[in-house]
């Protein structure tokens, strides 16, 4: 009888169970972080007493370093702090602010806000999603672009914003996002 | 006397201590205020609010597992806001649950199901929100996680960092996305998980259940090329009654016996005559160590602490794998008893071996794990083919259409099927310390351990961690070196206990010479595969039935056991001699925390 030899799948260690609402998927890649990155992360750790209560200060720190909080970051805080990884995931994915994806080298940010959206915000966004072919908080397999939505930048008179880095564009039509894309072609 | 609070419940008159929690105080006047999210082994979450109840004054409705009591509070229980309230509480849960019920292995076992029951709860009312395509995770030996049965009550999270100290899962997202999540969502078998399945006996619903390996086994009964094996352990004989009609701390040990003879397994054994052997090896691997640390000066690993419990064995391999060698090397009851049923008893009854399929009826969700580890092939087969829960093998015996109830006791089989009552309270906490004790003593002293009918009460009961010393006097000239020495001994039952013991062992503290360990609270009798639910007052019950179980006994010490004293004499010549470290102990592997 081979009745007790499950049927298990053999999956990639990394590889999520399912991402329907996790949005880890650049997660599953193994990473080879920096040692001096990790010796920086120490040293926020150690400021913090190793204290399991600044939790979210060390996170908060951590992506500063790392531009976000990937599954290594995330077992060495667990391991400095002597908190469980779960509850370390559980508070990364409780955050909105903390990111496991790293940022494209162009981080595009369009505006949503009340002012933005009803002068077709929307409209632009999908035009961005459909060029990079890649969802609001993912990064495109390059790592060039990543896509995130922000409420009201404070100019609201340039209605629809986008900003690319630190470049900010004003009265964006849909038909622009070519152009501006073909800005960073490099 | 303490601050006591007078308040009235449905208009009946209430005192309490001060701090009681309205739910608590309902109870004492037999008023059944409904729970979900409450389990009386946890901290209080007060997140599904199906407790509410009315306080006269206030606006709002009161969860009331989580209000304390106040002087003169007027409080009603059944009022129509309050149904309405629950009713929709209910509803709403579930519009969010996979109601497959039909086909749910916790069907008529369940407290959402008993709740929309009760509440007649109008499955019109909300539409359905269930998520989509929510995969079931069966990646461990042991325990399957469904999130579309998921009601969020936390009891599993609390359970795990509570109880257990393994913080496996935890809660992850939020809002509508929030789940209950292994890191990173990671499969069940890539985590700490140790597979206690604590999580699973507390679980309200179908979402977190033990991996079924019972249609194998039916299939494997129904094939006539092959020869299955049963054995079972300790405390699924005081247990397994509960699912069959029986009230709580019933044995039912030869009815059981009978019903699996009925079923077709080919031979009923007992996991009791491998929990004396592990008594006889494990004695003997102590009195080894104290040797060696004590008469000739070298550095062994002291205290030694027992690998019964497969969870507690994962536990110390993740949290501290740099402590592996103060386990004991030998292999849990299950483990020996498959080895040498492949072995030794295929042997004296004439059966090829690789036709033999070895079940264990286990009160354990991490004895299917352990069955699996990779290292468990002494016999040259896998040594045990599965380990069904207490709670399997009640399905297999609703399925067979026995009338249980009226069936004649029957006696175990042989060989393997001898034991002692040293043997049954293996299955309680502290069990497995005693009968070590009752051995030792005697082999050392040559005399009887001096507690009154062989009954070590310091090292029985429900307390978390508890300690005992016995001093040897007068004893043999072969252990001269013992003469006046105070052996102390702890036990520990729940890994939280675990913990705190271990943290001794590494700060180098420890003031002990040999610890039990079980991963369950109260022992196998409260493991992750007994009958749903367990509380503090069903363990009591559970383990006073072991104790009498013991007392009916007629062999009561483990070295005493005829069949023990044959395998030695015919198979394995001596504790801890070549065959013994062949087929009964093991090595543990070192695993990551982080």
């Amino acid at each position: 009888m081979n009745c007790c030899i499950p049927t298990i799948s053999t999956r990639a260690t990394r590889s999520p169970l399912n991402n329907l609402n996790t949005g880890n998927t650049m997660s599953s890649i193994k990473i080879k972080l920096h040692q001096q990155d990790i010796d920086k992360l120490k040293e926020v750790c150690a400021s913090f007493n190793n204290d399991a209560g600044e939790l979210i200060n060390v996170l908060h720190k951590a992506q500063g370093i790392f531009g976000y909080l990937p599954a290594e970051v995330q077992e060495i805080i667990s391991k400095e702090l002597n908190v469980p990884l779960a509850k370390v995931y559980g508070v990364v994915t409780f955050y909105s602010f903390f990111t496991m994806i790293p940022k494209g080298k162009h981080p595009i940010s369009i505006c949503t806000g009340t002012a933005c959206y009803v002068r077709g915000a929307e409209k632009v966004l999908d035009e961005f999603k459909k060029n990079l072919n890649i969802k609001v908080g993912e990064t495109t397999a390059d790592g060039k672009f990543s896509l995130s939505c922000l409420r009201c930048v404070g100019a609201c008179g340039l209605a629809p914003v986008v900003l690319v880095g630190e470049k900010t564009y004003g009265r964006v039509a849909p038909d622009m996002v070519k152009e501006i894309l073909a800005e960073y072609k490099d | 006397m303490a601050d006591t609070v007078k308040i009235h419940i449905d208009g009946i008159p209430v005192e309490v201590i001060k701090g009681t929690s309205i739910l608590d105080a309902a109870k004492t006047v037999n008023v059944k205020i409904p729970t979900l999210c409450h389990h009386e082994d946890l901290c209080v979450a007060g997140n599904c609010r199906v407790c509410v109840v009315e306080v006269e004054g206030r606006k709002n409705l009161v969860a009331s597992c989580a209000a304390p009591v106040e002087e003169g509070m007027m409080i009603k229980t059944t009022t129509a806001k309050v149904r309405r309230a629950r009713t929709d509480l209910i509803s709403l849960l579930v519009s969010e649950h996979n109601t497959q019920c039909t086909t749910c292995y916790r069907s008529t076992n369940c407290e959402l199901q008993a709740l929309a029951s009760e509440y007649n709860v109008d499955s019109e009312r909300y539409l359905s929100v269930l998520k989509p395509n929510l995969q079931i995770d069966k990646s461990s030996y042991s325990i399957e996680k469904d999130d579309s049965k998921c009601v969020r009550c936390q009891r599993c999270v609390r359970t795990c960092a509570e109880l257990q100290h393994v913080n496996a899962i935890d809660v992850a997202h939020k809002g509508r996305d929030m789940k209950i999540s292994t890191f990173m969502d990671l499969p069940m078998n890539d985590v700490v998980c140790v597979n206690c399945g604590q999580c699973v006996t507390h679980c309200p619903t179908g979402a977190l259940t033990e991996r079924r390996y019972y249609h194998e086994i039916w299939e494997a009964i129904g094939d006539p090329d092959k020869h299955v094996v049963i054995n079972t352990a300790p405390s699924v004989r005081v247990a397994l009654g509960e699912m069959l009609g029986y009230p709580v701390g019933t044995r039912v040990t030869g009815k059981m016996v009978n019903a699996l003879k009925k079923i077709g397994f080919d031979s009923v054994l007992d996991t009791d005559f491998t929990a004396d052997l592990t008594i006889m090896e494990e004695g003997h691997e102590f009195l080894q160590r104290v040797t060696k640390a004590l008469k000739y000066g070298e550095k062994v690993a002291l205290p030694m602490i027992t690998s019964c419990s497969p969870g507690w064995v994962k536990f110390i391999e993740h949290m501290y794998p740099e402590h592996l060698d103060h386990l004991s090397t030998c292999k849990s009851p299950q483990q020996m008893f498959g080895s040498l049923v492949k072995t030794f008893y295929a042997e004296k009854i004439g059966v090829d071996p690789s036709k033999i399929v070895s079940v264990a009826a286990m009160p354990c969700a991490a004895k299917k794990f352990e069955a699996n580890r990779p290292e468990m092939k002494s016999s040259g087969y896998q040594d045990v083919d599965a380990g069904l829960t207490t709670r399997e093998i009640g399905h297999m015996i609703k399925q067979s259409g026995l009338d249980f109830v009226n069936l004649p006791d029957m006696d175990y089989d042989s060989y393997m099927g001898e034991s002692s009552g040293a043997a049954v309270i293996f299955g309680a906490t502290g069990g497995v310390m005693e009968a070590a004790l009752r051995t030792v003593y005697e082999v050392v002293t040559g005399r009887e351990v001096p507690f009154k009918n062989l009954a070590i009460t310091p090292v029985r009961g429900l307390e978390g961690i508890k300690e005992a010393a016995v001093k040897l006097e007068n004893v043999l000239p072969a252990f001269d070196f013992l003469e006046g020495v105070e052996v102390k001994v702890a036990i520990a039952h729940g890994l939280r206990n675990a913990r705190t013991i271990m943290d001794q062992i590494k700060a180098g503290t420890s003031p002990y010479h040999f610890i039990e360990v079980m991963a369950c609270p109260g022992g196998c009798i409260g493991g992750g595969g007994q009958p749903i639910p367990t509380t503090d007052e069903i363990r009591k019950k559970r383990i006073a039935a072991i104790y009498a179980e013991d007392e009916g006994m007629p062999v009561r010490k483990s070295h005493e056991v005829p069949e023990i004293k044959m395998i030695y004499e015919q198979f394995l010549h001596e504790p801890l001699g070549h065959k013994s470290h062949e087929l009964l102990h093991t090595h543990y592997i070192k695993r990551k925390r982080y």
